[in-house]
């Protein structure tokens, strides 16, 4: 009990004392030597700023790799901007003083500068920073500062900064004469299963010249097992990532695939311009970035909640035009519709070409959707691929309630079912037709945005993903969501497991076989629709 | 589950030895081939400043015309009788011209022994297993046949025996010749990756360049045209044919009275095939070049469209068709070649929506409204 309270009082004291020290302005006589006659004294001044700990100090430093950096003899800093900062406050002045003197490096003192900066951020305001000096300090090594890194690790909360910081000091443990430091640092780097750390690691092994090991023998096992545990970790790495990877294909595919499906199992109308609604979805993604950022310039982390809709009723709008004037008049000759479609995907490239150029345009990803999750060691899943896939399961839902839960969506199953027998009983089938058309190329305009958060936004952008989608669409079939569903999800996921090991164009091919072979057995797909339908 | 009601082609019902033409039709064939064996004559004798003239790129350009007529027929064999639209015949186009590509890229070489270029640049030590012997040009000319007839009955024994029909057909054939074209694009599969073959000199010993030779190939393109044509003929007026336009018109209705399907229409989709790998061979002395984008689905399909305009379901339909179209491409790429795409689709959209029989189908149905107003 009581040593408890005492451990409690020794925390808020040191807490106290690490914040006090922090706040503290930067002493100025120390901030004067920057400008001594002597480069020793200076890379001296230098040193005890980087291990000073403060972001005062960190703020000097940083500024010192930027530009040219004036003391003041009162020892105010300021940097040689337009307009002059003052360092210390961060607010700009009009004039450097007169009596400030410039600080002037050679190439030693900027070696020492980077090293010092690095040591320095580690304890900036923003995590990321503090997570970079980290990263920067794993190259450079140093046993002998351990204890700055210590110090850091202690200061921050921030989970993943303390994992960087760790990891730093292991590496830096390597280099030290402590055997129990070593052995622990060792441990550590084997249980980070990062596979950049082999090479420490693995120098720890080396045999010197006439043949002894420069390492005692506790070491050398310890960093065999560690080496294995890395070799373990990075082989689980990659296969979640490839199987991350592929379900990030399917869900593209999926969104991709969805519109095309139902119009197909609607009408029998396999549409050649679904490719070119996608690539629609995504010009329109474009337009209304770009309208965001004229009119609304704070809005445009968010304009892709603006282009979800926009480019759903935009595609929707082409798809209902293209029934209308189009495929209305070729029904019952599905193999015409297919040129039909065609030679419409011909006139829409060529439009979106003479309006927007040939050449690619520029869609940013929101800063929200930049950047990735560290799942483990060096498995970096970046944000956008997941949001895609939780959005294509979106889609999903509700298109599984639009069809199960509404008026339309029953009238479509029915038509999905049984034409004739649809219309006899009054269902408005040219009606729901055009809704079909209009809501398949709306999922497709969907699944344009998602494709443009990932690539290029190009003329070209549907080819590359329609005769993947329509393979999608023979596999899964066309009674039910759950056949596309799968069958994307499927096509993706054994596609980039086979292509690590075979290349991207085997594993197309090998994908062509298996689905030639898979409609040996189910010639409808993997959902068959049940019951009479005999094919006429 | 195409309903293609009005036969096209009109086969007396009981002709037991069917003739393949009517005088009269024979008279145009032989007058309409005469024209065009008469134009390379033209080139070489006349003087280039004779108005008669005719000039050595036009010849060349009919060359390329009449191997697309001829893969336009083979296509047309199986889409307009049988009714299996194939978006992968450009495939076959390829893998004929690959075929006879590798003779005259070997046949370039200046001694015997040597690898050809692309090989040497690829750091390739022999040739391939499967371009063994093709340094002998009737064994190349074989594989020009053999090459697709195989890859086509392969896939088409899987295909037709599931049953495998209408657009799920059309799709898979895309796919396969979407497949084909990236592994030929890929360096170590020996084809020459994205540059294909070319940079060929010889052929059979003359120089491929040289009017004569220009003019050889021309004629050897209309003499397989016209062979093809009375193949096509002989096919479509025998009794298979009349089981193809049975598949075409109600595949459900023959397999009910007892046929299996499946035979025939394997038989056509080999032989359309191999003419359209015939096409492709004749192709490639022509325009001097052979690269994987031959096989890209967009190639395929506008191959089919050559057929829709000129008219499937009758032979000549889609010599006419492939003559049309490409002469119009031509026109369009030098006066205005941003409106190419533009044309090209809205004639997809046009033909289909309004022409379903072509241009054939439209001069019949004007000659038979005169006669009806004759009359």
């Amino acid at each position: 009990m009581g040593s408890r309270v005492l451990r409690w009082i020794c925390a808020c004291i040191w807490v106290w004392m690490a914040s006090a020290h922090a706040t503290t302005s930067l002493d100025p006589e120390l901030a004067k030597q920057l400008t001594a006659s002597q480069i020793s004294q200076r890379l001296g001044a230098i040193e005890t700023m980087g291990q000073s700990g403060s972001p005062q100090a960190a703020k000097v430093l940083e500024a010192l790799t930027l530009a040219n950096v004036f003391v003041t003899p009162q020892g105010r800093v300021f940097l040689d901007s337009k307009p002059p900062i003052d360092v210390l406050t961060g607010e700009p002045v009009a004039q450097i003083p007169e009596a400030a003197e410039r600080v002037r490096l050679n190439n030693r003192l900027r070696g020492a500068l980077q090293t010092e900066v690095a040591y320095a951020l580690l304890f900036a305001e923003r995590p990321d920073t503090q997570i970079q000096a980290a990263r920067q300090l794993q190259s450079r090594p140093d046993a002998t500062r351990v204890f700055i890194l210590q110090r850091a690790l202690d200061a921050s909360s921030n989970t993943e900064v303390r994992d960087a910081i760790a990891v730093s000091m292991a590496i830096a443990s390597l280099q030290s004469d402590d055997l129990a430091m070593k052995l622990d640092a060792i441990e550590q780097l084997g249980d980070s299963g990062r596979g950049q750390f082999k090479v420490a690691l693995q120098a720890l092994l080396a045999q010197s010249d006439n043949g002894t090991f420069d390492q005692p023998p506790s070491v050398r096992d310890a960093t065999a097992l560690a080496l294995e545990k890395i070799e373990r970790q990075q082989t689980i790495q990659t296969w979640l990532g490839n199987l991350f990877f592929g379900l990030s294909m399917g869900s593209v595919l999926l969104l991709a695939a969805l519109g095309l499906a139902i119009i197909f199992g609607l009408m029998g109308v396999i549409n050649m311009a679904h490719g070119e609604l996608l690539m629609i979805g995504a010009y329109s993604t474009y337009l209304v970035q770009s309208a965001v950022q004229a009119w609304w310039p704070a809005g445009i982390d968010f304009y892709i909640l603006f282009a979800i809709p926009v480019a759903f009723v935009v595609t929707a709008c082409v798809g209902m035009v293209l029934e209308k004037t189009v495929i209305r008049w070729l029904y019952g000759r599905p193999l015409e519709t297919l040129l039909a479609t065609w030679g419409v995907s011909l006139i829409l490239i060529q439009a979106v070409r003479s309006i927007f150029g040939a050449q690619n345009v520029e869609v940013a990803n929101p800063n929200w959707m930049s950047g990735g999750w560290q799942v483990m060691g060096d498995l970096v899943v970046s944000y956008n691929r997941i949001y895609i896939f939780f959005f294509a399961l979106f889609v999903v839902a509700v298109l599984w309630l639009a069809l199960n839960h509404t008026r339309i969506g029953l009238f479509m199953r029915a038509i999905t079912q049984n034409r004739r027998m649809a219309n006899c009983v009054g269902v408005p089938t040219e009606r729901v037709d055009m809704f079909a058309f209009g809501l398949g190329a709306g999922i497709a305009g969907l699944g344009g945005v998602a494709l443009s958060q990932l690539g290029n936004v190009g003329p070209d952008l549907g080819r590359t993903y329609i005769v993947d989608s329509f393979m999608v669409v023979v596999l899964g079939g066309v009674g039910q969501l759950a056949g596309t569903v799968i069958a994307a999800l499927s096509l993706g996921t054994i596609n980039k497991l086979i292509e690590p090991m075979s290349g991207a164009v085997i594993a197309k091919i090998a994908i062509l076989v298996f689905i030639i072979l898979f409609i040996q057995k189910r010639p409808q797909g993997i959902f068959a629709p049940k019951g009479r339908s005999a094919e006429a | 589950m195409t309903s293609l009601t009005s036969t096209a082609v009109v086969v007396p019902p009981h002709s037991r030895t069917p003739v393949l033409f009517k005088p009269g039709a024979w008279l145009a064939i032989s007058l309409v081939v005469g024209v065009f064996a008469v134009l390379p004559l033209l080139n070489l004798w006349l003087p280039v400043e004779h108005p008669w003239h005719v000039a050595q790129h036009t010849i060349s350009l009919l060359g390329k015309f009449i191997c697309f007529a001829l893969a336009a027929l083979a296509l047309d064999l199986v889409w307009g009788y049988a009714g299996i639209l194939s978006l992968g015949h450009g495939l076959f186009f390829a893998l004929g011209g690959y075929a006879h590509g590798m003779y005259l890229m070997r046949a370039a070489n200046p001694a015997p022994g040597q690898l050809p270029e692309f090989m040497v640049f690829l750091s390739m030590t022999e040739i391939p297993w499967f371009w063994t012997f093709t340094e002998y040009p009737l064994y190349s000319w074989m594989l020009v046949l053999l090459a697709p007839g195989l890859v086509a009955f392969i896939f088409g024994y899987f295909a037709f025996k599931s049953r495998i029909t209408g657009v799920y057909f059309s799709i898979i054939t895309q796919a396969l010749t979407y497949a084909a074209m990236l592994l030929f694009f890929r360096n170590e599969t020996g084809f020459g990756g994205n540059n294909g073959f070319t940079g060929f000199k010889w052929i059979l010993g003359f120089d491929i360049t040289s009017p004569q030779t220009r003019a050889g190939l021309y004629w050897a393109s209309l003499l397989a045209l016209l062979g093809a044509l009375l193949v096509g003929r002989w096919i479509t007026t025998s009794k298979l044919g009349r089981v193809l336009m049975a598949v075409r018109d109600g595949e459900g209705r023959l397999r009910f009275l007892g046929y299996e399907p499946a035979g025939f229409k394997l038989f056509v989709w080999t032989v359309s095939a191999m003419l359209c790998g015939l096409a492709g061979a004749l192709y490639v002395p022509q325009v001097g070049i052979i690269n994987p984008s031959e096989m890209s689905p967009a190639n395929s399909i506008e191959m089919v469209v050559w057929v829709a305009t000129g008219g499937r379901g009758t032979l000549i339909g889609p010599i006419v068709g492939a003559g049309t179209v490409n002469g119009l491409k031509t026109w369009f790429t030098s006066t205005f070649p941003e409106y190419w795409l533009y044309a090209l689709g809205l004639l997809f959209v046009l033909v289909t929506v309004l022409l379903p029989q072509g241009i054939v189908g439209l001069v019949r149905k004007t000659l038979q409204r005169a006669r009806g107003a004759r009359t």
